[in-house]
């Protein structure tokens, strides 16, 4: 509990900070809230039938032979391997992570998954679990899934996971603030949780797209995000359903995308919770290939956030090779 | 990281090539005359022969029609029953005719696949109409043309869009195929055959030269083609359906994403852009940045995206108007992506900087060249636009698509959408148009 005594004083307002460098012309829109809804309103939108047509479109790659082979071994890597229950225990954890090392002991070809998603507190026993291991240990936080808590609350969830090691922190947005239209709300706590870690970890920030009213509101959370300085946009909790699908990660690609050729930086997409089988992770990674680009299919710009994706992946991987 | 999908080629087995065509007339392949030979655009190399049809093929057509026409007219319930089964035995026959059409047309497979659902989709749709023309807003009792000429250029969906509803009606087809690809519509008439339409009521004759005695034409094509055949028979309803001529209007406030699909899903036709000025920059480094990662490529590929032209001539038509456009100024960007060495390929193709007196803005294009112009109002993109044959609106804003759509007067017109062909909906040009 050592984080809570560390933690800053929090005042309503938010000190804002630069954007990153390089962001020319998008450092003034967290200014406040009608400067951000001006922005944010200002993008173009985003057509449902259009967008659902090149979903199923994409979806219609055929995947086979040595590139169905590559295409699991990367989707391996990319995985978040989750344990996001009430009743997870240190053992359970230390389970998963034995499995995030070595998702295939009989496969020594098989590569390690990107990293292990836990809860803030069980951070210390992945982190343990994991030393001296490329596994990166993620943390949810800020009184995940729902984010109905108060600012310090949250920075006390974030401070936890950090001390325990976590390396990576997966936020929940406001979705209540949000809705209600108050993104200066929901931009002020990316910012605070952003420069609470400083550097410590590399931080996701969860848009709960299933809680959004529809696609126009997934670009407009991602870029607010993408303001705030989030690493990564990541679709849901998988606490609520729908979570990703392929239509909600093509915009989520598209938002990194744009962020890209305006500011020259590139930024991540989780896709989590839903993903199950093989063939749907598959397909996430052609629309990752044909939304954003080729340059996204590495573990540091695109994840799988799924517990039972992994063993699909791995049954679908022993049948082709 | 480097992964890409590898090839996912379909076996050319599948197409049930047969070594010769010929033409189909009274239910059977007749002998015809001088050989034509068939190309796969795809390889430049000879696929197979097609016998062409002569004046004594075509005078034996339309003798037979006029036989099959009066049963065909007057008995609407068995009509119905044969076009659902006709569409049946092409949904059956799916992956064979989509093969030939990849073979025959250059069509990427998936692509040739959902041609030919959409060809059953439209049979199912006309086979419903059979029985129940009384109430189709034709009057009482209405009454078939009799033998009706089809002449149609391009992929199969259009031919159907002419036969199916001509057919359903109670007239009898006599059919012209498009001469860069005529083992479809042969196929098709096979499977009419099989599916139990009486002998004579769909006749396909390749490079047939209709005579004056049928009763009706219906001609789907480029306007120069549909000029061509109105000479055909003069003094008999003329239906025509000019094709290409596809507009698209990218309003400011466009779903840009969506536009740049529709856009590229409709590449290789005959299609403009324009643009509003103010979102132009990013609609094209969008469009480019998706054409490079267009597969092009052999037809037969699963996950080819753009195959060859139909024939060289189309290709060398469409290499001179590019060249023009450079000439008169425009400005010319190419996909990178290497083309195959052989086949009658092009590269997709973006002109920026195009004035509307360009000859790549006015003339009919073939392959997947793209000249985009840009307006500054939208009444300023729609006197751009002239009257074009088809269109698409694209604006997130409902009055604006109306009032975009209502002045374009084109012959169908897609809001946030291309292409999307309903069969329940009738698809007639606003001019020239006969009710069969």
């Amino acid at each position: 509990m050592g984080g809570i005594t560390r933690l800053p004083t929090v005042t309503a307002t938010v000190p804002r900070t630069e954007i990153r460098a390089g962001v020319a012309g998008l450092a003034d829109v967290g200014r406040d809230d009608r400067s951000l809804r001006r922005f944010l309103h200002g993008l173009p939108p985003v057509d449902e039938a259009g967008l659902e047509l090149r979903s199923a479109e994409l979806a219609r790659r055929r995947v086979a032979g040595s590139a169905e082979l590559q295409a699991l071994d990367l989707a391996v890597s990319m995985v978040d391997l989750t344990t996001l229950e009430g009743a997870d225990t240190a053992g359970r954890v230390r389970a998963l992570c034995a499995q995030a090392r070595r998702p295939d002991p009989a496969n020594l070809e098989v590569p390690p998954v990107a990293a292990v998603c836990v809860y803030p507190d069980l951070a210390g026993v992945a982190a343990e679990a994991l030393r001296g291991t490329p596994v990166q240990i993620a943390a949810v936080a800020t009184a995940f899934p729902s984010g109905r808590a108060s600012l310090p609350v949250k920075l006390a969830d974030t401070a936890l996971a950090l001390d325990g090691g976590a390396t990576e922190i997966d936020m929940v947005i406001d979705r209540g603030a949000w809705l209600s239209g108050r993104y200066g709300h929901v931009y002020d706590e990316i910012v605070a949780v952003r420069e609470f870690i400083d550097g410590r970890a590399h931080l996701k920030v969860i848009l709960e797209t299933g809680e959004l009213p529809g696609y126009d509101d997934v670009r407009r959370a991602a870029w607010l995000a993408l303001l705030a300085g989030a690493d990564v946009v990541k679709t849901s909790t998988g606490k609520t359903s729908p979570a990703a699908t392929l239509p909600v990660v093509q915009v989520l690609l598209q938002a990194v995308r744009d962020w890209y050729r305006a500011t020259g930086e590139r930024r991540g997409v989780k896709a989590a919770g839903g993903i199950r089988r093989a063939p749907d992770a598959v397909r996430h990674l052609v629309a990752v290939r044909e939304v954003a680009g080729p340059e996204w299919l590495t573990p540091a710009l695109f994840r799988f956030g799924a517990s039972s994706l992994l063993d699909d992946l791995l049954r679908r991987r022993r049948g082709v090779a | 990281m480097d992964w890409d999908y590898g090839v996912a080629r379909e076996d050319a087995a599948g197409a049930r090539l047969k070594p010769a065509y010929s033409p189909f007339v009274d239910g059977r392949f007749v002998g015809g005359g001088d050989p034509l030979t068939v190309h796969n655009p795809a390889t430049g190399e000879p696929l197979t022969e097609v016998a062409t049809a002569g004046a004594a093929d075509v005078e034996q057509a339309i003798a037979a029609a006029r036989r099959a026409q009066a049963d065909w007219g007057t008995s609407p319930a068995r009509r119905a029953r044969r076009l659902f089964r006709f569409a049946d035995v092409v949904a059956g026959r799916a992956s064979e005719m989509a093969l030939l059409e990849a073979l025959d047309a250059g069509r990427p497979v998936r692509r040739a696949r959902d041609d030919v659902s959409a060809v059953a989709a439209h049979l199912r749709s006309a086979a419903g109409w059979a029985d129940k023309l009384e109430y189709a807003g034709l009057g009482p009792a209405p009454l078939p043309v009799g033998v009706v000429g089809v002449l149609v250029t391009g992929a199969l969906p259009a031919v159907v869009r002419a036969v199916a509803p001509a057919l359903a009606c109670g007239n009898v087809v006599v059919l012209v195929p498009d001469p860069d690809a005529p083992l479809g519509a042969l196929v098709l008439a096979e499977a009419g055959a099989e599916a139990g339409l009486p002998e004579g009521v769909l006749n396909v004759l390749p490079a047939g030269v209709l005579s004056g005695d049928v009763d009706a034409v219906a001609v789907t094509g480029p306007p120069a083609f549909c000029r061509d055949a109105a000479r055909l028979a003069p003094g008999r309803p003329f239906h025509r359906r000019a094709t290409g001529g596809l507009v698209q209007v990218v309003h400011d406030d466009a779903p840009l994403d969506q536009a740049v699909d529709g856009i590229v899903e409709a590449l290789e036709g005959d299609q403009r852009v324009l643009v509003a000025e103010s979102v132009a920059d990013e609609l094209v480094e969008l469009l480019r940045e998706r054409l490079a990662r267009l597969r092009v490529g052999d037809p037969l590929d699963h996950n080819t995206d753009l195959g060859p032209l139909a024939s060289p001539q189309q290709r060398d038509r469409a290499v001179a108007l590019a060249a023009a456009a450079d000439d008169e100024g425009a400005r010319r960007w190419t996909g990178p992506a290497p083309l195959p060495e052989r086949g009658w390929f092009l590269a997709p193709t973006v002109f920026t900087d195009v004035a509307p007196t360009m000859r790549i803005a006015r003339e009919e294009l073939a392959g997947p060249l793209l000249p985009v112009l840009t307006f500054r109002t939208p009444a300023e993109a729609v006197a751009t636009a002239g009257a074009p044959r088809a269109a698409a609106v694209w604006t997130d804003k409902g009055s604006r698509a109306l009032w975009t759509a209502q002045r374009l007067r084109a012959g169908v017109t897609w809001v946030n959408a291309v292409g999307r062909w309903d069969p329940a909906v009738p698809a007639a040009a606003l001019a020239d148009h006969l009710v069969f």
